[in-house]
């Protein structure tokens, strides 16, 4: 799945914008030319349907597994590891505009009816952390009168109906058979229209491989039996992983034993990353 | 060096990830173009299948800014993507659930129309110039002949039964690409600024009234760089469509909006905040105030005064500037503004667009500028002019 080798560094990725002209051009008068392109039956079909060709991981039958998530927003402090740990296992671009995952704050103050909400990217938490690649929330309330505060972490809700997939026009972004949303990097053509599908915010497009990416719930460790590299480094186990086939399961559990909401259920895109201890303002 | 990004400023909270506008100036060029192409399409077919006589001396002019502009059309999707040497994966293996896989062949599928029905209009012209020129250009009218000089009374029946033809599926293929472009914006349920079923409408009676006054403008200059005199019955045809099309443009944008306001769903604090504050410039101001409410009161005046000589060609003039303004407003206040608003729902997000790069404004205005280049050499190749030696079919009148 990963073709990270391919893509290699950024840097030797960019390109001038007389050689997009010329290579936009030749594609262009190309396009034109082609009114009796072949065409072949699509490898992704449906909004949430399945690849036929499941990919090549050994030991792993991608019909035995159903993944979920959870995410217990009582428990989470907001040290901001999973963020700094997702960036470097998924090869992130280390800025405060590119994420995989993220946290955000709410905090109510005494008398406001509506949270204040930011997150790690925000310019002041930014700025508090000395770093574009490291994370930290500033204490920007400590002076203030808080209400109520709590953090809930986001990532992508691998949707049963995603829109992204539904949007993409090559089909390069599909849903697995175990439940997980991935795109083709050697096949995505990089016209974001999948980014403004997400109700969410998971998608971004990095700009130096020219392609979308988001996240894979670590897809790459997920099958090899390992923890998603967010849930694995979590200090308190805010964030839950597992597959809904294993009743034992902690995700089974998690679901089981609360009572859970997802995000945004009115956009219809059934999410499969279950909330626990989240608020009105969160969505 | 072009930057990898520009990201944004920001205000309330939005999403990490939204901080860099997806979609830049040149997917505001893009709806621009098709729907410029659209709407000269219109004027070339209420002349070839409506009969409407008046039009006659810019129906075959209008056929060329339609072709010009759509072969521009892919210029700016494929200078904003990714990966554009990958385009084709779109027509290879389109997704069939994406609105977006069928562009490129609704795009092909029109082109090849266009090109066809350019074909039948001027054959006349090209079978005279492949007999009458030598050289380079005898050559090219000859093979553009393809190898048939017959001009006989038949033939032109023939063709003019083609042309016939080829002006009704146009109608369905010009509106069809565009209100498709308008589907796009529509149908995504992420985005309330753009979540709307009279998206397409909008987009189609927008195209409709830009094409006309492209026409307005570039017959006019057309007939000063001639020295000819301007053929005020058709200009006033023009007019009239103009002013008949804007005010549906202008009911269905402000019915859009009310709908909108109405429901007030979720998120319409921060639209509303939106609309008071970074919207005043580019939508009230431009495309409401000075390019749909202005041109409308001229044109009226122009009509029930009955203004006649140079005061009608140039407030007409004017007004379909000023229309055409609007129209690029409308398309930069869809698109950009609907990525101004934070899906969030809690802040908003402020576009700067760059004046270099791949994507900056001078590349947008430089993709704008490539059909009226395109167009001052098809012109010459292929006059559609009356005082040309085309002879050209006249429309079937039903």
């Amino acid at each position: 799945m990963d073709d990270k080798e391919k893509l290699g560094k950024h840097e030797k990725e960019r390109r001038d914008f007389l050689a997009r002209v010329g290579g936009a051009l030749a594609c262009g008068a190309a396009a034109l030319a082609a009114g009796a392109a072949a065409s072949r039956a699509t490898a992704a079909t449906g909004d949430a349907a399945a690849t036929s060709e499941p990919p090549a991981i050994p030991d792993h039958d991608w019909t035995k597994h159903r993944w979920a998530f959870g995410v217990d927003a009582t428990k989470c402090i907001g040290c901001l590891r999973c963020v700094e740990a997702c960036k470097r296992e998924n090869d992130v671009v280390l800025d405060p505009h590119h994420f995989r995952t993220w946290v955000e704050r709410y905090v109510y103050l005494e008398g406001d009816d509506d949270a204040r909400v930011d997150s790690q990217s925000d310019p002041v938490n930014i700025e508090a952390s000395g770093s574009k690649g490291e994370y930290r929330f500033a204490n920007r309330y400590q002076d203030a009168k808080v209400d109520k505060a709590f953090f809930v972490p986001k990532l992508c809700n691998q949707c049963t109906h995603p829109a992204c997939v539904q949007v993409c026009p090559t089909g390069a972004t599909y849903k697995t058979e175990d439940g997980v949303v991935l795109i083709d990097h050697a096949y995505c053509i990089g016209c974001q229209y999948c980014v403004q599908a997400c109700p969410y915010g998971a998608r971004y497009f990095d700009e130096g491989k020219g392609v979308t990416d988001k996240c894979t719930w670590c897809y790459h460790r997920i099958t090899k039996g390992l923890q998603p590299a967010c849930v694995e480094v979590c200090p308190v186990g805010a964030r839950i992983f597992g597959d809904r086939n294993d009743n034992d399961s902690p995700i089974s559990q998690f679901i089981k034993n609360n009572r859970v909401h997802v995000l945004k259920p009115e956009t219809g895109n059934a999410p499969n990353v279950f909330y626990v201890g989240t608020d009105k303002d969160v969505n | 060096m072009d930057a990898l990004f520009h990201a944004s400023p920001f205000t309330g909270y939005v999403y990490p990830n939204e901080t860099i506008i997806p979609w830049t100036v040149l997917i505001v060029v893009y709806p621009y173009l098709t729907g410029l192409v659209a709407g000269a399409f219109t004027i070339s077919s209420l002349y070839q299948v409506f009969g409407f006589a008046r039009l006659r001396p810019v129906a075959h002019f209008a056929l060329l800014v339609s072709l010009c502009s759509m072969l521009v059309v892919p210029l700016p999707l494929l200078l904003h993507l990714g990966h554009p040497e990958r385009a084709f994966n779109a027509m290879i293996t389109p997704h069939t659930t994406s609105a977006f896989a069928i562009f490129g062949y609704a795009a092909a599928f029109y082109v090849i129309l266009l090109m066809l029905e350019t074909w039948f209009v001027f054959r006349p012209y090209i079978v005279h110039q492949a007999q009458k020129r030598t050289g380079l250009l005898g050559w090219y009218y000859r093979i553009l002949s393809l190898g048939s000089y017959d001009l006989s009374e038949k033939a032109m029946r023939y063709d003019r039964k083609w042309i016939f033809a080829l002006a009704i599926i146009g109608i369905p293929g010009a509106h069809g690409l565009h209100g498709y472009v308008g589907f796009v914006f529509g149908s995504l349920k992420s985005r309330e600024w753009w979540s709307s079923d009279l998206m397409p409408a909008i987009f189609l009676f927008s195209a409709i009234i830009s094409g006309t006054a492209l026409l307005i403008v570039l017959y006019v200059v057309s007939c000063k760089l001639r020295r000819v005199p301007v053929d005020l019955p058709c200009l006033k045809g023009m007019a009239y469509t103009l002013w008949g099309f804007m005010m549906f443009t202008l009911l269905l944008e402000g019915v859009e909006f009310a709908s909108l306001v109405y429901r007030g769903r979720e998120g319409i604090d921060v639209i509303m905040e939106f609309v008071k504050g970074p919207l005043i410039v580019p939508f009230f101001i431009m495309q409401f105030g000075v390019g749909s409410v202005l041109p409308l009161l001229v044109l009226t005046f122009l009509i029930w005064r009955g203004t006649t000589g140079p005061a009608l060609v140039w407030g007409i003039v004017g007004s379909a500037i000023l229309v055409l303004l609007a129209v690029l407003m409308m398309r930069w206040n869809v698109v950009i503004g609907g990525q101004e608003i934070s899906k969030t729902g809690k802040g908003l997000v402020s576009y700067q667009p760059g004046i270099l790069g791949r994507e900056g404004l001078l590349a947008a205005a430089l993709v704008l500028t490539i059909p009226m280049a395109l167009l001052a050499v098809v012109v010459r190749l292929f006059p559609p002019w009356e005082e040309a030696e085309t002879s050209t079919p006249s429309p079937v009148i039903l």
